[in-house]
């Protein structure tokens, strides 16, 4: 049968914990958004801010991210290889081991056990977990790869390619620790070099966990839910080799104006400019894609998922090589113009893909329709809504702080305290907060209509047993 | 044929390694192998035990996600902060707390600005200093007893890579004796950016006269100063706190008997407890005072003064009085 073979009970699994996972991690989020204005709700010592945003990160970084690329880049891989993965056991293992290691993760981070590095703060045994989940990931995807069916790689099997790839060098080098105990190790790197180090794989954690495998479902599930092939080939094939040559040189974008040596950071300022050309290959073939029909729009419930999705990455492609320029690197470095940056990417760009993505494979498991596609255009306006007043209002204080930091008298000394710069922040940050509660709601209407959509094709199954799926496309 | 890549998936991901290769290592591997990646300036000093357990309290807590500790290159951070961090101070962090978010300020320079005391205070209850603050209460650490046999491991891993971190067991329990997490913390906070001199202050004019003695208006706007930048240490009234910040209404001037001239108050407000050789009082411990000279204007320092000397003179008469 099409559904066993297909393994969709893993694939939905990994989706229902992602989805678990990122609850958990967007409310962790919008509490310490409120606790940065209201400093009463710290409750020390677990609940702290500098506790908590770890596990607002971590969870959602790998807990929804990796969790929803786990099981989306599975169904890809099966469905582009005509073939059910190599290991289905391992898989099933992986989807086990994979919710045991997040729940110890956050546990740990409450615990306080941090290496202190941003977006691997993990201590040593738990990236044992994570490097062992990704090599049971990177198992299945080349041995399924290996039996594929069609002698040509899609697309998207390329950047799925090169996210196990990278993400694996990327984890393992920045990982390398001095043990020091059983939750407590050292940067194996001191100093500069260890901010060097770190920031090479802090920008590429984005680049190979937040881009090229978002790319990979952009790919398959925006021709999927249109029906309209892909604009360019040949520019997709420049897009994807210029752009995972190009993302790793330009970590030290992230130590402009730091003792890290000059020419490091120009490099990575080069670069970084640089990577606005393939970002925006991706970029141009989602619009052309969609633009030889542009009813789609309005005809398919998905398809402006993926168009704001891709837009979004375009605005982020472009934003974050601005933000490298020394010149404007000086005003906004440190200020809250980066998370309001860093939440265009991942609330825009991230999640309206992979929850498109999600739309699809759910109801196309139980060869039926989503539950409510009213409910899902409830879900795009709120997360759209929520998002840029996230985004926007960071960007205001962010110059806001900038500019007041620099602020001097006629004299030359300073105008302002620091105080008086923070204080500024908050209305903006009550601002934040209610972004985020309108993003929050629109993400409980999409976790509503999948779980309704499991409901709806569960009930299917039981009237109807004896009735064979759908065959597989051919 | 460059198309038969993409119909061979181990050739793809062995290409696929590559281009990520030549990036990493003009950027990330190959710099290690350079000098100028591992500095470290002969002024920089290893942490003690207690400090190491401090650096720990401050990784365990997370504060690298509010607090950055790199003073940039620029007029304004070094006006607000200090000296810009030098490559060479860093030796010694594995890893480097660099950060990469200032909502509170940087820490680079903390070291030996304020008196532990004012820390413990601080980090106790940062509302009580500043009601606007935002950052969470640490009362908890005090009283958290600190370790020896998990302090001497760290040092003993870190002890591999440098040799001045290397220590004994004796060593560490007397290093931490007495201590609580808090204490530990403070002394970390204590020892940032000790490695770079901080700014040489020459000679003061002592003779210089308060162009605002007698300047009603100017008093005014000094006590407004005062209530806004000295007296979360020195009181409201000026009478200063135990431990904290002494008191500026007494004869004693840097824990020394007899008073001095509004030229020495001026020099100490703008130029910090790095004046206090200059002046030849050492007072009673190094650091102590913040210099103000990168936020408050000339005419802003006489203002406080002259609002200081109004108020003195104000508080011995009442005193006569009675």
């Amino acid at each position: 049968m099409n559904d066993y073979r297909y393994d969709n009970r893993t694939v939905q699994g990994f989706i229902l914990s992602a989805i678990f996972w990122g609850v958990v991690g967007i409310l962790i989020g919008l509490l310490i958004s409120v606790q940065l204005f209201a400093p009463s709700l710290n409750f020390a010592p677990y609940f702290t801010y500098g506790r908590l945003r770890p596990i607002h990160t971590n969870g959602l970084a790998i807990g929804l991210g990796i969790g929803a690329e786990f099981g989306l880049l599975f169904y890809v891989v099966m469905r582009l290889c005509r073939r059910p993965l190599r290991f289905p056991r391992l898989a099933r293992l992986q989807l086990w081991l994979f919710n045991i290691a997040v729940a110890a993760a956050a546990l740990s981070l409450f615990m306080g056990y941090s290496q202190s590095l941003e977006y691997a703060e993990l201590e040593w045994p738990l990236d044992v977990g994570v490097v062992v989940l990704w090599v049971m990931f990177a198992v299945n995807v080349f041995g399924t790869i290996m039996k594929r069916q069609d002698e040509q790689m899609y697309v998207s099997l390329w950047y799925t390619i090169a996210t196990v790839v990278a993400v694996a060098v990327l984890y393992i080098v920045n990982n390398l620790a001095i043990p020091a105990g059983l939750m407590k190790s050292y940067h194996l790197f001191a100093g500069v070099n260890s901010a060097n180090v770190e920031w090479w794989y802090g920008h590429n954690a984005v680049g190979f966990l937040f881009t090229t495998p978002i790319l990979a479902m952009f790919y398959y599930f925006l021709p999927k839910s249109t029906g309209l092939p892909i604009f360019s080939h040949r520019l997709s094939i420049l897009a994807f080799w210029s752009l995972i040559f190009g993302y790793l040189w330009t970590g030290a974008h992230h130590l402009v104006y730091t003792p890290v040596p000059d020419w490091i950071q120009t490099l990575a300022i080069v670069f970084t400019l640089f990577l606005i050309a393939p970002s925006w290959g991706s970029v141009i073939n989602g619009y052309y894609t969609v633009g030889s029909d542009w009813t789609k729009m309005k005809s398919g419930y998905l398809t402006k998922f993926f168009i704001l999705g891709i837009t979004f990455y375009g605005l982020q492609t472009v934003q974050g090589p601005t933000q490298a320029i020394r010149a404007v690197s000086q005003l906004i470095h440190y200020t809250d113009w980066v998370p309001g940056h860093v939440h265009m990417g991942t609330m825009g760009w991230v999640t309206l893909t992979v929850t498109a993505s999600i739309y699809y494979v759910i109801p196309a498991i139980y060869g039926t329709t989503i539950w409510s596609e009213k409910v899902a255009n409830i879900h795009f306006w709120l997360v759209l809504v929520g998002q840029l007043l996230f985004s926007v209002s960071m960007w205001i204080t962010g110059i806001q702080q900038g500019a007041l930091w620099k602020a001097v008298n006629a004299d030359g000394t300073l105008k302002y305290t620091f105080l008086e710069g923070l204080t500024k922040n908050y209305p903006y940050w009550h601002m934040r907060s209610l972004g985020a509660v309108i993003f929050t709601v629109g993400m409980l209407f999409f976790v509503a209509n999948v779980i309704m959509t499991i409901q709806k094709g569960k009930a299917l199954q039981a009237s109807a047993p004896a009735t064979p799926a759908a065959a597989p496309a051919v | 044929m460059a198309g038969e890549i993409y119909k061979k998936p181990v050739l793809l991901a062995v290409m696929a390694t590559v281009a990520i290769s030549i990036g990493s290592i003009v950027t990330m591997a190959y710099p290690m192998f350079r000098a100028d990646m591992h500095p470290q300036l002969e002024t920089l000093k290893a942490f003690t035990p207690l400090q190491l357990a401090g650096r720990d309290v401050y990784q365990r807590e997370g504060c690298v996600g509010c607090h950055t500790q790199t003073v940039r290159p620029l007029k304004s951070e070094v006006a607000r902060y200090g000296d810009y961090s030098k490559a060479g101070e860093f030796a010694f962090d594995h890893p480097f707390l660099w950060g990469s978010k200032r909502t509170g300020p940087d820490l680079a320079r903390e070291g030996g600005l304020r008196p532990d005391a004012w820390h413990e205070q601080h980090y106790t209850n940062p509302q009580q200093m500043f009601p606007r603050s935002n950052m969470p209460q640490y009362a908890f650490l005090r009283g958290r007893p600190l370790d020896p046999a998990t302090t001497l491991a760290h040092m003993k891993a870190l002890g591999g890579f440098h040799r001045e971190l290397q220590a004994d067991l004796a060593a560490v329990q007397a290093s931490l004796a007495g201590k609580d997490e808090l204490d530990a913390l403070v002394a970390y906070t204590q020892w940032l950016g000790h490695a770079v001199a901080r700014r040489q202050v020459g000679a003061v004019d002592l003779a210089a006269v308060n162009p605002f003695s007698a300047d009603r208006k100017a008093k005014l706007k000094g006590q407004k100063l005062f209530l806004d930048n000295c007296a979360v240490c020195h009181g409201d009234e000026g009478h200063g706190q135990e431990g904290v910040a002494p008191d500026l209404l007494d004869d004693r001037f840097l824990a020394v008997d007899g008073d001095m001239p509004d030229a020495a108050y001026f020099a100490i407000i703008k130029d910090g407890s790095d004046v206090k050789p200059a002046l030849g009082r050492p007072g009673e411990k190094d650091g102590g005072m913040t210099a103000f000279g990168g936020q408050l204007s000339a005419d802003d320092i006489w203002s406080i003064v002259a609002w200081l000397r109004a108020h003195k003179a104000h508080e011995q008469l009442e005193g006569e009085i009675k």
